[in-house]
């Protein structure tokens, strides 16, 4: 009797605490005046806006979670509890509604305006109440019904829907990029006016749950096969990839357009230094958050070398100069290394912050102005030119930073299995022990430093091109946690991993430009999400994943949690 | 002729004066022992040994080789290696690359890798579990992988810190006939321990360390035999 109760109230207390938690989720974005912002958004033109879809989102994950939390209960059961939860979610929302339309929510929460209300309320007035109510519960339930799926039919819906959401919300982009000819057919047959027709999200639904379904049916097939073949037909079909890879880099920025390509060179920036940062935090453990000093020392080197302008020291070439860049960032790196050398943990960290601070603030100060130009900057600084071939804009450079990634990638990559790089991470892992293994720490540290600001110059270099003129606001504090968030998300110390953490936190952020201020929030909330679930990254290093995952396997601090385990097994 | 040789060791931490003048010396093949309380100055006086903390006086010398000015590499490299107190193995990396570590110093592919089987022979447990991630291993088997990774550098002289720390009693009787077995295959030992009974029991000879100073030395049967030493460390 009693232990019968207390589940029963156990299961009212995660519907309840679900619904509440995403609930004020719901609130949340509707008060911080996300909802009303995406609202004109729309996903599928005239019948879904971002807005509902956000708010949908809500009831949606709630029934999941439920559900999820649910896995040992009959179906029936689970989709109901992922409805109540839903409902309570639509209540959430409502009581907002209710309470601000007699209430003048406005004098604190500024967003809390009457449109806000219209939206949450389907534009019906009190009307709307319960039809948003309905709408979440039924969310709820779908949410719920999603894990009970067989993935045969889940992962091709799953895989259709997201399609047609991410192209309803890069429309604009999507379309710049379909222009002429048999693209701008494709544009009419997808797109309206107002965005995403809902025939195109459906043809779009149609076709990414077949390739789903299709990858599902013939994966396994094909890599069987391509493992049966001949060692020398599978070179072959090694290069024919890496032709095709090759291939697509060359017509992307002509299919993707000004702005991507833009987009895309940033990331490509941000992977170069990534790359760099990785060398010292990920390989050798030593945390920097003033690597933005060696990007700046990068783009000063190239700008005062080739430009143009009154600030000029050399007329050298684009090409001339990128190596003294390196250089000239590496024995940065190193002497910025010197000082620090004996400090350890969050001491380095702050340490660290002030060498960034020091360079910003010396090339703009007054002081230094007729060498650095202050505020003004480095103006004029013309773009590379290779065979006739300049390197004008976005599109051409592209190409410049995808060389350069891959160049640093493959140094880093062959540092990483040398001798150099088995030396930091014993640094990384344990100090006093790499030294009593006799490994020279000092010199290691200050190679890790040293590589690391070169590789930051490269992209400093190429970002000095890119503007066409350096100034010393664009080297604040910002990019070196920036560089240092991507590198956690894409997983420390792995190198795939840092061109999917730029991709993630510098292309998604720009792509969602025009949404202003919102993008910071929900970079926040990305990377909160992101250390709760997947703490080792998004393309963790293998002994990431094997930490991390198997933590029953591997103790995080081998020194206690196994101590223990000897004591008890006591068979050596 | 003296291996190694520690003249009038001072060492401070900061204001506090850790080592008060420590002369001791280990001759080619012996195990000697460092017996005392807790912050005699035991495993300062390896760690100084090792190039890990500075002296502010005094002279140490491997084979009339000065040792006291060198950092901590270049005296692995003359060789004398420690194996730290608490293991502190690469918890995350394998045996395999665990004992590859120990091998830094050198370059001479097929020495390492006679070396690495003359070290499972040493230890068979450890060849059983090469592909195992080391934070896995119970304790004894970690403490092995850690004397093993030190002998990877071939060393002269061998400091151990407290070897038989935080294990089971059977464990410790195992340590310790292994520490006797790398001493007759032709390594030297100085070897620091809590556990006083088990360390007189394989070492030649010991010192007694009391508040940064030698309070006692001798061999280790007049030292098991000392009114005092039995008192204070061996339980009556």
């Amino acid at each position: 009797m009693e232990p019968a109760a207390k589940t029963a109230r156990g299961v009212w207390r995660s519907v309840v605490q679900t619904g509440a938690l995403w609930g004020a989720g719901a609130i949340f974005l509707a008060l911080v005046g996300l909802v009303e912002a995406v609202s004109h958004r729309q996903i599928v033109a005239g019948v879904l806006s971002l807005a509902y879809a956000l708010l949908l989102l809500a009831g949606l994950g709630a029934g999941t979670q439920v559900s999820r939390r649910w896995a040992g209960r009959a179906a029936w059961q689970r989709i109901v509890g992922g409805a109540l939860a839903g409902a309570l979610v639509g209540v959430a929302v409502e009581l907002l509604v209710v309470i601000g339309r007699s209430v003048n929510l406005r004098i604190m929460l500024i967003n809390a305006s009457p449109p806000l209300y219209e939206i949450l309320s389907f534009g019906r007035g009190l009307g709307g109440v319960p039809l948003m109510m309905l709408a979440q519960t039924g969310a709820g339930a779908i949410g719920a019904a999603a894990p009970l799926l067989p993935p045969w039919f889940r992962r091709p819906v799953i895989a259709g829907l997201s399609m047609a959401f991410v192209i309803g919300l890069f429309q604009d982009l999507v379309q710049l990029m379909l222009q002429s000819g048999v693209r701008a057919g494709l544009r009419s047959l997808l797109f309206t006016g107002d965005g995403l027709a809902l025939h195109g999200a459906v043809l779009l639904f149609v076709f990414a749950a077949g390739l789903s379904v299709l990858r599902a049916r013939y994966r396994a097939p094909a890599g069987r096969w391509a493992v049966g073949l001949p060692p020398q037909r599978r070179r072959v079909l090694r290069w024919i990839t890496m032709g095709a890879v090759v291939a697509a880099i060359l017509i992307l920025p002509w299919v993707a357009g000004l702005f991507i390509s833009q987009v895309l060179v940033l990331v490509g920036l941000y992977t170069l230094m990534g790359l760099g940062l990785n060398l010292e935090v990920g390989f050798a453990g030593l945390l920097d958050l003033g690597f933005v000093a060696f990007f700046a020392i990068g783009a000063y080197t190239v700008g005062l070398l080739t430009t143009t302008g009154p600030l000029a020291v050399a007329h050298l070439a684009w090409w001339t100069v990128v190596p003294i860049a390196t250089v000239v960032s590496l024995i940065a790196g190193v002497f910025f290394g010197l000082p620090i050398l004996r400090i350890r943990g969050d001491y380095l960290a702050i340490a660290t912050l002030g060498f960034g601070e020091i360079i910003r603030l010396l090339v703009l100060s007054d002081f230094l102005r007729p060498w650095l130009g202050g505020s003004q900057g480095v103006l004029g600084i013309p773009r590379p030119v290779l065979v006739g071939l300049e390197f004008r804009g976005p599109q051409q450079l592209i190409y410049l930073t995808v060389v350069a990634s891959a160049l640093v990638a493959f140094v880093a990559a062959r540092l990483r299995d040398s001798r150099l790089g088995r030396a930091w991470m014993a640094v990384r892992e344990d100090e006093d022990v790499a030294e009593a293994l006799g490994i020279n720490t000092v010199n290691v540290k200050l190679l890790a430093y040293g590589i690391g600001g070169a590789f930051a110059g490269v992209s400093g270099a190429i970002f000095a091109v890119m503007l066409g003129s350096v100034f010393p606001h664009s080297f604040n504090v910002l990019i070196s946690i920036n560089v240092l968030a991507l590198i956690i998300v894409g997983g420390m110390g792995s190198l795939p991993g840092v061109m999917v953490g730029s991709l993630a936190l510098v292309g998604l952020p720009e792509l969602l430009r025009e949404f202003s201020d919102f993008r910071f929030l929900v970079y926040g909330a990305v990377l909160i999400v992101m250390m709760q679930l997947r703490p080792e990254g998004l393309w963790p290093t293998a002994v990431a994943r094997r930490e991390l995952h198997d933590g029953a396997q591997a103790p995080a601090v081998p020194g206690h949690a196994v101590e223990l385990a000897g004591a008890k097994e006591g068979d050596g | 002729m003296t291996l190694l040789d520690v003249e009038n060791l001072h060492v401070y931490y900061g204001q506090i004066h850790a080592l008060k003048g420590i002369t001791l010396h280990v001759d080619p093949g012996e195990i000697v022992t460092l017996i005392g309380a807790n912050g005699a100055g035991k495993s300062t006086t390896l760690k100084t040994i090792s190039g890990l903390l500075r002296p502010r006086e005094g002279r140490i010398t491997l084979s009339g080789q000065d040792l006291a000015a060198l950092p901590a590499h270049e005296v692995v490299a003359k060789g004398v290696v420690q194996v730290p107190e608490g293991r502190r193995i690469f918890g995350q990396l394998t045996v395999h690359e665990n004992l590859s570590m120990g091998a830094y110093t050198r370059t001479e592919r097929d020495g390492i890798d006679g070396d690495l089987e003359r070290i499972f022979t040493l230890f068979p447990r450890l060849k059983e579990r090469r592909a195992q991630v080391a934070g896995t291993l119970s304790g004894g088997e970690q403490q092995m992988l850690a004397i093993g990774r030190a002998l990877m550098s071939q060393p002269k002289v061998l400091l151990l810190d407290e070897p038989s720390m935080g294990l089971a009693p059977v464990l410790v009787e195992q340590i310790f006939e292994t520490i006797t077995g790398i001493n007759q295959l032709g390594t030297t030992v100085l070897l620091v321990e809590q556990n006083a009974y088990m360390a007189l029991q394989i070492a030649q000879r010991g010192y007694v360390l009391q508040t940064g100073e030698i309070a006692l030395s001798g061999s280790a049967k007049d030292l098991q035999a000392n009114v005092e030493v039995r008192k204070a460390y061996l339980g009556g």
